[in-house]
């Protein structure tokens, strides 16, 4: 909350004004039933045309007054919601880019996108209509008491009490529906999770011939549904007879009484009639105060996700100032080990290697062998739990940010490309590559096949890059990566979609270009890095062999076992 | 399909409900009664109040039958809410069942086609949206016209001038909601534009913001966003002011007819004293009631044409072809394990031939294994042969039977299969394991789990066996998935077996763990394997080597290897390159 009301002072003028004309709004309102009763009292009864022509010039008066009051109070209150709304855009993006990428997979990318979208409106929802109605609401209830008890202080009680049941009806539902809809929406939720499981299972349930199953199931789960909403709504609709047949037991009171009266002169038939109108009025509001309730907790539920986000520290991994210009490129591991939770098993065990300028170093090992955890070390995503990684002969932890990134150039196993043409996507790696450059690097990522000439940059990359296979990503992303021209270059699983002989190509052009550099090449593949200067070979995250492919051959059972398990006796063969 | 034939399909789907509707029609007649029969009683006990000289005999008369009416509104109004939600969430309900009975139906070739989110949406969203529609049409529009009429009536009978004001002002309100509202569209319509650039940009660098890190482009993008989120700031204000205009404007309205039937009512009293304090409170009240329905209506419309073009979108889906019905008479031939395909071709569509005039004839108990470049048809052989798809031409035979002539059950109780796609369903590794044959014992099941290769990270799962697996398994991994799979398979081993690069997520070293359970498998079983990884498949009965959708080459490994053809170069590229 304390986030709202940085805003609330940021926007002092909008904040105040919007309630302050609501609430003169208001005031025009609950003068209208008084002016009628006067009307009918003075102006009927006593037969006086002139004095009616004057409340009917006042009524059209201040409903004129009433509009304009409003107008501005709108346009007040629209303008701090959605000035707020767009603030806190701004500020939670450049927050989410302040995060360090374990940080942001913890948050999960789609909460953020959530609480970027449809939370901030509901955020901006939410100011929108408290600035309009939370004055408004409480200042009818309570200004209808007031004028009731000068038109009429001998039934103040009743509509006191009137108040005070209504009060209770209204937000007494809302309180015990709020569980109610609750239940709807986990039913619901069931319901999209049987649905999407139906669909993405649809072979494998009909394959096992399970349909029969899957439907009774959905249909058992689907009552429940039916069910909950059916209560849900049943209680809820009850507040509408409930609340009017308090209404008809204060217009009955107030028929009573006001005969009495009446018949004792204390009051005219008009009042009789204002005091029906105020207590309409009064309903209205208590049922329009109790929607702003439940507007506002869902909003303030909204701004809680949003205030978490903004709240959230960044990690910075990388905050020295080396920047290590014009220094020889090296990378070396001194008995590394990483765990990524206090408590959890080490995902990386004593690893030291070293890895100089032009060397190619290759990484295999199995599923969770630590391939990618060792990769994110030389980027500096992680630190090492112990042991130190130096990059340049300088502990990552001590580089400065920017510069570590300029250095190292990952390409991922999924790549992420962005909408735009191809040519913008690349640009990325390098703002002032011309075409030339570009087709250069496309060509050493073997991606000329599909993108023939300079014509062929302009090709759209739809959102996702959903218009291009998986290897044509994989070669694009590449391309990216070298266009950087970044001292180490690291081909995480990169290239996996690609078939084996384009992917063999695409390593031997690699290769030529290391000489200034060196090239980290993780795999599943012992083609893939069969030909590296050094191959380190990873199991349950220790380093279990580290040599080229003939050595490792010859003293690392690990990697013997990987080899013969990927092409029977073919490699062994030529020992 | 027109509005008139989608509603017509509404109401068909209404039927079952009829009661409850001819219940929920009484009882908002009844309210509607009720409620304007109150301030009439109103203006009448007004009338009588005198001072010094009231009769309060009659008052009291008349508000113990205001009580009563007032009361017998209240429940008449509750029972037709009740009836309302029973109809309403009955009908969507229904709805759901038949969607989802629709998804078992539908080929699987017409379910990829469409977005699992849009699929989704419509058993979820859309019907929520129909039922908000349904419910307000039955509470309000019903309701609200027989106000308007009845007021009407009552205010003619009262006094023709007043009611004539009333009839030619009120509506005035309505109209000024409507113009507003047309006007203001376009408003909205820009800010729903930018908001879904905003959208996919902000999605865009949130998921690739590992990528925006690394290539340094926080400011970049946070520029390029901005400029979007102030053009969005800009349209958002014109929106939201705009609309937030509606209220009042129909509030002023009202207020300004309040005043003139009050001046109408006024100068009828002074002159000819034909119209009471009485009669006055009851026209302005009813100059309210009259009001209601008009400014209600607009929103019903919007709900009720929103309601109608989701169920467009429903009936549109429960009426897509479902696949060819089972024959009527199924044949069920003698479990062989023969396999015959005849000038076998399938396309998605005329231009692009997928699998053009297959032929294959395999024996009981061979190995066939399938192997070719992405693309070339393997997985959409698989498809055609557990009958996903409908081949264009050509027929299948199993175990000397078309399966034309076979029902579904009856032909797929024959196959056994991993799959690539490694789906689980929401249960307990147990119930997963058990999926395909759900009478197995616990000892079965570990069984099939230990020669799986997956009884040792079962065993790490927090509850071993009985640990839930979720919706899409995030707490496993796409390999552990696939070991459940092979599991699953393993649990159930009918004639036929299909393993459709069943061992893709896993690495090379678990898989040939797996492989001599696989070879124990395929004992004595027709078994199909589709691989991209050729080590897995040599010692095949028949090698396939497809290519752009035609059979390039058949035979076992070594007499391919001897033609020198494209299976020999396809084997060197993976093996001989050293």
């Amino acid at each position: 909350m304390k986030h709202l009301l940085f805003y609330f002072k940021k926007y002092k003028i909008e904040s105040i004004m919007a309630p302050l004309f609501k609430m003169l709004e208001s005031l025009f309102d609950l003068l209208v039933p008084v002016v009628v009763a006067k009307l009918i009292d003075v102006g009927i009864n006593n037969n006086n045309p002139s004095y009616v022509y004057s409340c009917f010039g006042i009524l059209i008066l201040m409903a004129v007054l009433g509009f304009g009051c409003c107008i501005v109070a709108q346009y007040f209150a629209a303008k701090a919601a959605v000035n707020t709304a767009s603030h806190l855009r701004h500020r939670l993006l450049e927050k989410i880019n302040s995060f360090s990428t374990p940080q942001l997979e913890k948050i999960g990318h789609s909460t953020l996108i959530t609480r970027m979208t449809s939370d901030i409106n509901q955020v901006q929802n939410g100011i929108n209509m408290f600035l309009r109605l939370f004055l408004r609401s409480p200042f009818i209830v309570f200004g209808a008491l007031v004028m009731v008890y000068i038109v009429c202080p001998e039934l103040f009680w009743l509509f006191a009490l009137a108040i005070l049941i209504l009060f209770v009806l209204v937000f007494g539902i809302m309180f015990i529906t709020k569980p109610m809809y609750k239940k709807v929406q986990e039913n619901s939720d069931t319901i999209t999770a049987e649905t999407v499981e139906n669909l993405n299972g649809v072979r494998v349930i009909r394959a096992f011939g399970r349909e029969e199953a899957q439907t009774k199931r959905f249909e058992e789960k689907n009552i429940l549904l039916k069910r909950a909403q059916r209560i849900a709504g049943n209680v809820s609709s009850a507040l509408n007879p409930l609340t009017n047949v308090v209404v008809n037991g204060v217009i009955i009171g107030v028929l009573w009484f006001g005969a009495k009266y009446v018949n004792s002169g204390i009051i005219m038939s008009g009042v009789v009639i204002a005091l029906i109108n105020y207590i309409g009025q009064i309903l209205i509001e208590l049922v329009k105060l109790a929607n702003l309730i439940v507007l506002l907790t869902r909003s303030s539920v909204s701004m809680g996700r949003v205030g978490e986000i903004l709240d959230v520290i960044p990690e910075t991994t990388v905050s020295g100032d080396f920047k290590g210009d014009n220094m020889p490129v090296s990378v070396e591991f001194n008995n590394v080990s990483l765990r990524y939770n206090d408590g959890a098993e080490n995902a990386l065990t004593d690893i030291s290697f070293v890895a100089n300028k032009g060397e190619v170093i290759g990484i295999i090992g199995g599923t969770g062998s630590g391939k990618s955890s060792l990769i994110k070390l030389i980027s500096g995503m992680y630190l090492p739990t112990e042991g130190e990684v130096l990059v340049k002969g300088c502990p990552t932890q001590n580089w400065d940010e920017n510069t570590l990134c300029n250095t190292v150039s990952t390409v991922e196993q999924k790549p992420f490309l962005f909408s735009g043409t191809v040519k913008t996507n690349l640009l990325w790696g390098n703002e002032n590559a011309t075409d030339d450059d570009i087709m250069n690097a496309l060509d050493t990522a073997r991606a000329t096949d599909f993108i023939k000439d300079k014509n062929d940059l302009n090709r759209v990359v739809e959102q996702g890059g959903v218009n291009l296979s998986g290897g044509q990503k994989q070669r694009l992303a590449i391309a990216r990566a070298l266009l950087k021209n970044a001292d180490i270059l690291i081909l995480d699983d990169s290239s996996s979609a690609l078939d084996f002989a384009t992917d063999k190509a695409l390593r031997s052009g690699i290769k030529g270009l290391s000489k200034e550099s060196i090239t980290f090449i993780v795999s599943q593949r012992v083609s893939a890095i069969a030909d590296a200067e050094k191959i380190l070979v990873l199991d349950n995250g220790n380093l279990v062999g580290i040599g080229t492919h003939n050595e490792l051959l010859a003293n690392c059972d690990v990697y013997k076992e990987i080899v013969s398990s990927q092409n029977g006796e073919g490699l062994c063969d030529e020992q | 399909m027109n509005n008139k034939s989608t509603l017509k399909k509404l109401l068909r789907l209404v039927k079952p409900y009829y009661l409850w509707v001819v219940l929920s029609l009484i009882c908002s007649l009844i309210t509607v009664g009720a409620t304007l029969f109150i301030p009439l009683m109103c203006g009448y006990v007004i009338d009588k109040m005198l001072l010094s000289n009231t009769d309060f005999y009659a008052i009291l008369h008349s508000i113990l039958i205001i009580g009563g009416v007032a009361l017998l509104g209240a429940i008449s109004t509750q029972l037709s809410s009740v009836a309302n939600n029973k109809i309403t969430y009955g009908v969507c309900a229904d709805l759901r069942n038949k969607i989802n009975k629709k998804f078992q139906t539908l080929p699987v070739l017409t379910l990829s086609s469409h977005k699992t989110g849009d699929l989704v949406s419509r058993m979820v969203a859309d019907v929520d949206t129909i039922a908000d529609g349904l419910l307000l049409g039955f509470t309000n529009a019903f309701s609200g016209i027989l106000t308007i009429i009845a007021v009407l009536v009552i205010m003619f009978i009262l006094n023709p001038i007043i009611a004539l004001a009333v009839l030619i002002l009120t509506p005035l309100s309505f109209f000024t909601a409507k113009f507003i509202a047309s006007r203001i569209h376009k408003f909205f319509e820009a800010q729903a534009k930018i908001r879904g650039e905003e959208t996919a940009l902000v999605n865009e660098l949130i998921k690739g913001q590992n990528i925006v890190k690394s290539y340094g482009h926080g400011d970049k993008s946070l520029s390029d966003f901005d400029e979007i989120n102030n053009r969005l700031q800009k349209a958002s204000l014109k929106s939201t002011f705009y609309s937030s205009l509606i209220n009042p404007s129909t509030r002023v309205i009202n207020n300004i007819v309040y005043a003139t039937v009050a001046l109408i009512g006024a100068v009828f009293a002074l002159s000819a004293d034909t119209v009471s304090a009485g009669e006055l409170s009851i026209f302005l009240s009813y100059a309210g009631q009259y009001a209601k329905p008009f400014n209600e209506i607009s929103g019903v419309i919007a709900e009720l044409q929103n309601s109608v073009a989701c169920a467009k979108r429903i009936f549109a889906l429960l009426e897509e072809k479902d696949r060819t019905p089972d024959p009527e008479i199924s044949e069920n031939p003698d479990v062989l394990g023969e396999v015959k395909f005849e000038n076998l071709s399938f396309s998605y569509s005329k231009d692009k031939p997928i699998l053009t005039d297959i032929s294959l004839d395999v024996k009981s108990g061979q190995r066939v294994a399938i192997v070719g470049p992405t693309g070339c048809g393997k997985t959409t052989f698989i498809n055609l042969l557990m009958r996903f798809f409908e081949p264009d031409k050509g027929d299948i035979f199993v175990d000397g039977t078309n399966v034309k002539n076979i029902s579904y059950v009856n032909l797929r109780k024959r196959f056994g299969m991993v799959l690539q796609d490694t789906w689980l369903c929401t249960g307990t590794v147990k119930e997963n394991i058990s999926y395909g044959n759900p009478n197995a014992t616990d000892e079965d099941i570990i069984k099939a789990a230990k020669s799986a290769h997956a009884h040792s990270f079962i065993m790490r799962l927090p509850k071993g066996y009985d640990t839930l697996i979720t919706g899409n398994g995030e707490n496993l991994s796409e390999g552990e998935r696939q070991l459940l799979c092979i599991a699953r398979a393993m649990l159930c081993l009918p004639p036929i077996l299909i393993l459709d690069e069943a061992t893709s997520s896993i690495d090379t070293r678990t898989e040939q763990k797996i492989q001599s359970a696989f070879d124990k498998m395929m004992k004595g079983r027709t078994s199909f394997v589709v691989a991209h990884r050729l080590s897995t498949i040599q010692n095949a009965d028949i090698i396939l080597v497809m290519n752009e959708g035609k059979i390039a080459e058949k035979g076992t490994h070594q007499e391919l290897l001897d033609q020198k053809g494209f299976y020999y170069n396809l084997y060197n590229s993976q093996f001989a390159e050293k």
